[in-house]
């Protein structure tokens, strides 16, 4: 059991205000817990920003602070207990200093800021906090987390949808967040060591990864003994018009091909069902592809570049080499593509 | 420490994450071919000690390669399950909580039957039932169909069995969620959904189908292996697969012939 208590210094009215955590558990301090507070609604919450806000219904007076017992920690309802309290001296201080917040809240009526209330700043922990939290965990706790984030990477990488570090973090993480980077750490570990698979960073600004295999794709027998998706097919294709059009084809460059191959955009296909849907919807989704607008066009256009997955998982000059067979030709006869083939940044990682 | 794997190693573990579930030639196979396009020293029928490199660092993240026996055809399959979850919960990526359900509910008709089977009549009156959220008839021909496709259930002549996976992966929730209500083989100790039963009433000792091929293989007098009586069930033949050049994978094996289940027996449990 939990006992959290919140404080806030204003009087407020249904608005949202900045949880102070001072939890101790069993007597024991703990440290600062990210959690789920689910009041009468879900509340919105993010992770390493400054506060968990919970919208309340019904007011608090300034000064107060609410006592609340969580059952578990995450998304259980919230029995409010009223009571003075005085400033809490205990809370993760450390941890906030850097980025202290004197004012509380939105919405209600006036009253002066106070420094009652302290928030708790989910900001990346610090290599001290993660030396302190690890100090508490015995390497078992530890490696459970790790196998559990691996096996949710499994999950989602099945379906070939990108991760997001929030949704790890919520998801499984949770309570040990204040060593994230250390399970973060053991995870790719893990991956590299065991499955010869890697997380790569698609997108740096919201921390979304795609796995990506480091062992080069397979040739010969072992080709015939994974079993593959009829839709990789389709995908290699369009990558391969998109590739020898030099990197962006409009749509309808596209369909028309498709369409000689007799795969056809507007009707439903044996294999691949909404023929559109897939290749717009699904393999972007999956970051194979990109599907973007053309500026001031009338009607709209739109037009395909690789995706980031794809960028890391296919190799050019694979692709090259068997347009080459195919047209009986020496890949190095397309010199643009050759060379873009061969710079170093597309250069997939399994061959670096 | 455990060993660290080499490519051939992580390579067999990437094909076998592909394909869920590999019979025991197409494993021998592929321990082939890692072993050498990775230029790993390679020995034949070291393919168990291969494989418990690999599970030694799979440990802790609670997967394991295990090796077992189709109860379709008696053949040795390897597939790679995983052993941390306690419940269906493996499979909750993909199903929505209803579906889930009626697959549970599916699981208890074939684990109370006789012969390891629920017909789909009996599925879609569950399907009718359901707490989470009823499913109506094509609803839930669609939720088999995926169960089949995903290879949790097999399904012959609309009679649904556990697949071989399936029994592999979810063994340990089995025993724990059925106890003593799951028939277990009397040779072999793992769960036994197609089995012939010893007609002893004081007996009552459960055989798999295969098993029964394998142990009384030859005998003109086959006795209980518990309480000595006259074992009253057709004997099967052990099964022999097709030479193996012609082997692709086990989606083309045919059903050992005959299927002794069912005609001899009476009706009854123990």
């Amino acid at each position: 059991m939990l006992s959290v208590v919140l404080t806030c210094s204003k009087l407020l009215t249904a608005a949202s205000f900045r949880v102070s955590i001072n939890s101790r558990a069993g007597g024991r301090e703990a440290t600062a817990l990210y959690f789920q507070i689910a009041w009468e609604s879900a509340p919105s919450v993010n992770v390493y920003t400054s506060s968990i806000r919970v919208s309340i219904s019904g007011s608090l007076r300034r000064g107060r602070s609410f006592k609340t017992t969580i059952g578990s920690v995450t998304g259980l309802n919230i029995k409010a207990v009223m009571s003075q309290r005085k400033r809490p001296s205990n809370v993760q201080s450390s941890q906030s200093k850097g980025a202290r917040h004197s004012e509380v809240l939105l919405g209600g009526g006036g009253g002066d800021d106070d420094d009652d209330d302290e928030d708790v700043t989910f900001t990346q922990p610090s290599t001290s906090q993660v030396q302190r939290g690890l100090a508490r965990l015995t390497p078992a706790q530890v490696d459970l987390k790790t196998a559990e984030v691996v096996q949710f990477i499994f999950v989602k990488d099945q379906k070939k949808i990108p991760i997001r570090r929030a949704d790890i973090v919520k998801h499984v993480v949770k309570d040990y967040r204040n060593i994230y980077p250390e399970i973060m750490k053991s995870v790719g570990r893990t991956l590299d060591t065991v499955f010869g698979l890697m997380l790569k960073e698609v997108d740096v600004k919201n921390h979304v990864y795609i796995l990506i295999n480091k062992l080069e794709p397979p040739g010969g027998e072992l080709l015939n003994m994974t079993p593959s998706n009829p839709k990789i097919g389709l995908l290699f294709v369009i990558l391969g018009i998109i590739f020898m059009k030099g990197g962006v084809v409009k749509e309808s460059m596209v369909w028309n091909t498709l369409k000689k191959l007799r795969v056809d955009p507007g009707d439903r296909h044996e294999d691949f069902g909404d023929v559109k849907k897939v290749v717009t919807d699904e393999f972007v989704r999956q970051r194979y592809l990109e599907y973007v607008r053309i500026p001031h066009t009338e009607p709209l256009e739109f037009e395909f570049r690789w995706g980031q997955r794809a960028d890391t998982e296919v190799s050019k000059v694979k692709l090259l080499e068997f347009m080459g067979q195919l047209h009986d030709q020496d890949p190095q006869s397309w010199t643009q593509q050759y060379r873009d083939a061969t710079s170093s940044q597309t250069v997939p990682v399994s061959q670096r | 420490m455990a060993r660290p794997l080499g490519e051939s190693h992580k390579r067999f573990l990437q094909t076998m994450m592909a394909n869920g579930i590999v019979d025991g030639d197409k494993a021998r196979a592929l321990h082939r071919h890692c072993c050498e396009t990775h230029g790993a020293q390679y020995t034949p029928d070291k393919l168990d000690e291969f494989i418990e490199v690999i599970n030694a660092q799979l440990q802790p993240m609670f997967m394991q390669i295990r090796k077992g026996l189709s109860e379709e055809d008696g053949l040795q399959y390897y597939a790679l399950v995983n052993m941390a979850e306690t419940d269906v919960t493996r499979m909750s990526a993909d199903y929505a909580d209803n579906e889930l359900e009626l697959f549970r509910k599916t699981m208890d008709l074939i684990v109370d039957s006789d012969n390891g089977t629920a017909s789909s009549t009996d599925i879609l009156n569950c399907a009718d039932s359901l707490q989470t959220k009823k499913l109506k008839k094509k609803e839930t021909e669609h939720v088999l169909n995926r169960l089949v496709q995903d290879k949790w259930l097999i399904e012959k002549q609309g009679e649904y069995s556990l697949s071989t996976r399936c029994i592999m992966e979810m063994e340990p929730y089995i025993r724990r969620i059925y106890q003593d209500q799951v028939k277990v083989c009397h040779i072999c100790h793992n769960v036994a959904l197609q089995c012939q039963m010893c007609e002893n009433p004081t007996c009552g000792i459960k055989i798999h189908t295969h098993c029964v091929a394998r142990y009384f293989k030859g005998r003109t007098d086959p006795r209980c292996p518990s309480c000595e009586d006259f074992w009253p069930h057709e004997i099967p033949e052990v099964y022999r697969p097709p030479s193996s050049q012609s082997q692709s994978a086990a989606t083309e094996k045919t059903t050992p012939t005959p299927r002794a289940t069912g005609q001899s027996r009476k009706t009854r449990r123990s």
